[in-house]
């Protein structure tokens, strides 16, 4: 991990500890640099935290932050530029890797990420991201998969699960009345286009290093031009799943990672 | 010895830091912060500076030092 020279550390802890100062020197872990040091407005547990910060570290490390261009999406993340110490543009709805192929297209030099929720990539941008796919533009798309529709107040998305109970599925989602969750990956993956595809997830700590692992395999896909890369991680939601933060978390493992499997779905 | 330093102020009371620590050092605080929630706080103790509650923390507000 880059750690940003703040300085914050300095002096501050002389004294405490069997004398061992809390400096620069000795800390292992901090704000990646491109992470800007604010709050951010996501709600206790969620997992948005998490994954912009494994970005930042993935950007610090391939040391791309001056000519990484992100593009975030409509949902949760619509404030991402806040958080994000490079360049970020914004889209309309579900038209982010649209917005990410114009933008590779007329600087093919710079990293072109886009940061999408479920809402916006799997329902209002579902034919967006196939036809990025299916032309293999050479981009990176952070597919963040909580299940529900955050920003609205918690609605039933495409990617809900059979029975999970959301504002407008009171008594659970019916296969029979909504249809089935999608899985966005394996529907990707007949396409030759996509080149890299794996899910991952940020409900434990181990999860969380494999996750950064899959980020930075897909930003190393686009650096070396090999075509469209794209991570799906299973994120909580623990606001509008309503439970703790903790339940959440236990949730990812025990129905969620069930339904939607870990691991590299395609690589090539 | 190694250390983690947590934000008390940016701290918004997940608890997955808690739940992540091997040795289950950190714990929740008795006083209130200004969002009024309950703080994660390191008990001290026998900390090997693994950075599993950094990794894990959404906000980004934990350091480790070793």
């Amino acid at each position: 991990m880059k750690s940003r020279a703040k300085g914050k550390g300095k002096g501050k802890g002389k004294g405490k500890g069997k004398g061992h100062a809390l400096t620069e020197n000795n800390l292992i872990f901090a704000h990646p640099a491109s992470l800007r040091d604010v709050e951010n407005h996501y709600c206790a547990g969620c997992g948005h935290g998490i994954v912009h910060r494994l970005i930042c570290e993935a950007v610090d490390e391939f040391g791309i932050r001056e000519k990484t261009i992100g593009v975030a999406p409509v949902g949760c993340a619509v404030l991402a530029y806040d958080y994000w110490d490079f360049d970020v543009t914004e889209a309309a709805h579900g038209r982010t890797p649209a917005v990410a192929t114009g933008i590779k297209r007329v600087r093919p030099d710079n990293i072109v990420f886009t940061y999408q929720g479920d809402g916006d990539l799997a329902a209002i941008g579902t034919a967006e991201i196939i036809h990025t796919a299916n032309r293999g533009e050479n981009i990176t798309v952070i597919f963040v998969n909580n299940g529900v529709y955050g920003m609205t107040g918690g609605q039933m998305a495409p990617t809900t699960l059979a029975g999970q109970k959301t504002a407008t599925t009171i008594y659970g989602r019916s296969l029979k009345r909504d249809g089935y969750p999608i899985k966005i990956l394996e529907m990707l993956a007949v396409l030759p286009g996509a080149k890299y595809l794996e899910r991952v997830a940020v409900n434990s700590a181990h999860e969380v290093l494999r996750a950064k692992r899959a980020i930075k395999n897909a930003f190393k896909m686009q650096i070396d031009n090999k075509g469209f890369s794209m991570v799906e991680v299973l994120s909580m939601c623990p606001t509008y799943w309503e439970m703790t933060s903790i339940q959440a978390a236990k949730r990812i493992n025990d129905e969620v990672a069930t339904f939607y499997p870990l691991g590299v779905i395609k690589s090539c | 010895m190694p250390k983690i330093k947590i934000d008390k102020v940016r701290c918004k009371g997940c608890y997955l830091c808690i739940v992540n620590c091997p040795n289950g050092l950190i714990k929740i605080a008795n006083g209130l912060n200004i969002k009024g929630v309950k703080p994660a706080v390191f008990s001290g103790g026998k900390c090997t500076g693994c950075t599993m509650c950094a990794v894990i923390c959404p906000e980004c507000i934990i350091e480790v030092y070793r």
